[in-house]
């Protein structure tokens, strides 16, 4: 569906993209990931039309950017990164007018206008002026915008920057909704927002591609090491941390064992197997062996935060494992500012 | 041509939904009544003098109040005009939204023509106006209205020209301030350019000369239309446009 050989693009004194590579099948939904700065939206403006490249091309449906660009832009949904509304109009007054624009009319435009109004949850401000709409539901008509005459492709800037949490969870829940109908380039810098909505993704880092793959295989190949949540808990009576660590350490196949938080009653302890090795099976079967219980057993799986930094090379792995140690925030988890916290 | 119509829609929409449309509307006129007021009692004035001495000569309400007082619109509106203007691109730029139109399947000249075409439609109906003051001079007297007519076409050219201009350096900046005041003294340049042919007859002072917007008008405001006038106006309106089309495509390039 989508394209890019090589695109570079260059500003009068940066290289903002490097000769980038990648392809989008139909029907994907794709997270494009970097920190602020990489190009992710200088890409996303060539893929619309919008900034022509310096080299390189790009291809959306077979339609070439420089080539044909009316017939990309009639197959491009573009939510930049700013909703693009005009804050006097009202918002099915603006719906109607980027219909238009896009090329809709009569009983098709009251149709679809009436559709993403249902679709991105804005019906109850169809008759409010934009400007007076709250952040969230700017964004929503942003998106409604942006889908109004059902494209092929959808690009989204950092569909997701400045929600509160509720609206993210809703955004992204609505992007997960449109997926099956249109392929999706989303861009952001939230790892959490790539791992939850994509089933690609593309990182990249000071113009240039970082890596290339589906989520599932990222985690797989940066890792090779299988990290486990285990809870084990005591049939009569309390159980001694150190006995089940110990025990645990004597799994084949276990690198590292450590208890997660001491202060806890349970007794959850993180398990790092050896590269290579599958251990999730021996550990049950060495519990139950020993005649505990088993309450809990996942894989924790590394998050995506730490592969984007392995593969950004920022931090070193370690200072990363760190930074993933310390609770979650709900959002805004920036990975490039250094320095992880004691 | 419907995409012309669409973007021309939703900047009048954008006018008369906020206050720009009825500022210009009011300052308007205001200034241009007292104009009007201003000359008529002065032509009633100069009536009853002569009808004191006992002359007859034959007062002419088009050489006396409608030839001077489409000049003095010409003036005002180039005073008024990059009020219209300054916001056509600027905004857009400074909001975001000209993202939203240039990857629209839709031609820049379509956003322009537009644009241009809606802040003609202002201005015309600031033209309006004036043609509520000149109403009167028909229920009172029998001005001759064709001179009346060609005056308004050319006030019509004239202003086309000044809002080329106008949204020419709207492309320019994202800056609606900056806009308005390179527009001002660009337009206060056409205006004054004249003066130098008092006094100097030189190949570059008749050029200049000939640059100035408002000398071209004084032939409409007599009723005339002399071609050598109206391809000054369109023209320059031509120029205007392509210039903004060629600013808006660079935009791409640099940005």
């Amino acid at each position: 569906m989508i394209a890019v050989k090589e695109l570079t693009k260059r500003y009068a004194r940066t290289v903002a993209v490097d000769q980038i590579s990648f392809s989008v099948e139909k029907g994907q939904i794709v997270g494009f990931l970097g920190p602020n700065g990489a190009g992710k939206t200088t890409t996303m403006r060539v893929l619309t039309c919008f900034l022509p490249p310096s080299a390189g091309t790009a291809t959306v449906a077979g339609f070439d950017v420089l080539e044909q660009p009316r017939e990309v832009k009639r197959r491009i949904g573009y939510l930049p990164e700013a909703p693009p509304l005009y804050p006097e109009m009202a918002t099915t007054e603006y719906l109607r007018f980027v219909g238009k624009l896009k090329g809709l009319s009569g009983a098709e435009l009251d149709k679809r206008v009436d559709y993403v109004c249902g679709r991105c949850f804005i019906s109850d401000v169809k008759r409010k002026l934009l400007g007076k709409l709250s952040k969230g539901y700017r964004q929503r008509v942003g998106l409604a915008q942006a889908i109004i005459h059902n494209p092929e492709v959808l690009i989204l800037d950092e569909p997701t920057a400045g929600l509160d949490p509720k609206q993210i969870n809703e955004t992204r829940d609505l992007i997960r909704s449109l997926a099956g109908d249109h392929t999706i380039i989303l861009s952001t810098h939230i790892l959490p927002e790539v791992e939850q909505t994509c089933e690609q993704v593309i990182i990249i880092n000071k113009g240039k591609l970082v890596a290339t793959d589906s989520v599932h295989n990222l985690q797989a190949r940066t890792r090779g090491v299988e990290s486990v949540l285990i809870e084990v808990a005591g049939r009569a009576g309390a159980l001694a941390s150190e006995a089940v660590q110990q025990k645990l350490e004597q799994v084949p196949g276990v690198a590292k064992v450590v208890r997660r938080d001491a202060r806890d009653q349970r007794l959850i302890f993180e398990v790092e197997s050896q590269k290579g090795q599958l251990v999730r099976g021996d550990l049950a079967r060495a519990v139950v062996a020993s005649g505990w219980d088993l309450n809990e057993l996942r894989a924790a799986g590394m998050s995506l935060e730490e592969i984007f930094l392995e593969l950004t090379g920022s931090e070193t792995a370690a200072e990363a494992r760190d930074r993933a140690e310390q609770p979650a925030k709900p959002d805004e988890t920036t990975p490039t500012t250094s320095e992880p916290q004691p | 041509m419907r995409n012309i119509w669409t973007i021309c829609r939703k900047e009048l929409g954008s006018y008369f939904v906020s206050p720009i449309a009825y500022g210009l509307l009011a300052v308007f006129a205001v200034a241009f009544g007292f104009f009007f007021w201003n000359a008529l009692n002065y032509f009633v004035l100069a009536g009853l003098e002569m009808q004191l001495r006992g002359e007859s000569i034959p007062m002419n309400l088009n050489e006396e109040i409608v030839r001077p007082l489409l000049s003095d619109a010409g003036f005002v509106f180039l005073l008024l005009i990059p009020f219209v203007t300054m916001r056509l691109f600027a905004e857009e730029k400074r909001t975001g939204t000209i993202e939203l139109l240039a990857t629209s399947p839709i031609r820049d000249v379509e956003i322009i023509l537009g644009k241009w075409l809606a802040a003609l439609v202002l201005y015309a109906s600031l033209l309006l106006f004036t043609a509520l003051n000149f109403a009167w001079l028909f229920v009172y007297g029998k001005p001759d209205w064709k001179p009346l007519l060609v005056g308004y076409l050319g006030l019509l050219l004239q202003g086309g020209l000044l809002l080329a201009i106008g949204s020419f350096i709207s492309t320019l900046t994202r800056n609606q301030i900056i806009a308005g005041a390179a527009t001002f003294g660009l337009f206060i340049l056409l205006w004054v350019l004249d003066w130098v042919t008092g006094y100097d007859s030189a190949t570059w002072s008749t050029v200049l000369g000939y640059l100035c917007v408002l000398t071209h008008f004084n032939s409409f405001a007599r009723g005339v239309i002399d071609t050598k006038d109206v391809v000054f106006y369109l023209s320059g309106i031509f120029l205007g446009l392509f210039a903004t089309a060629r600013s808006l495509e660079s935009l791409r390039w640099r940005s």
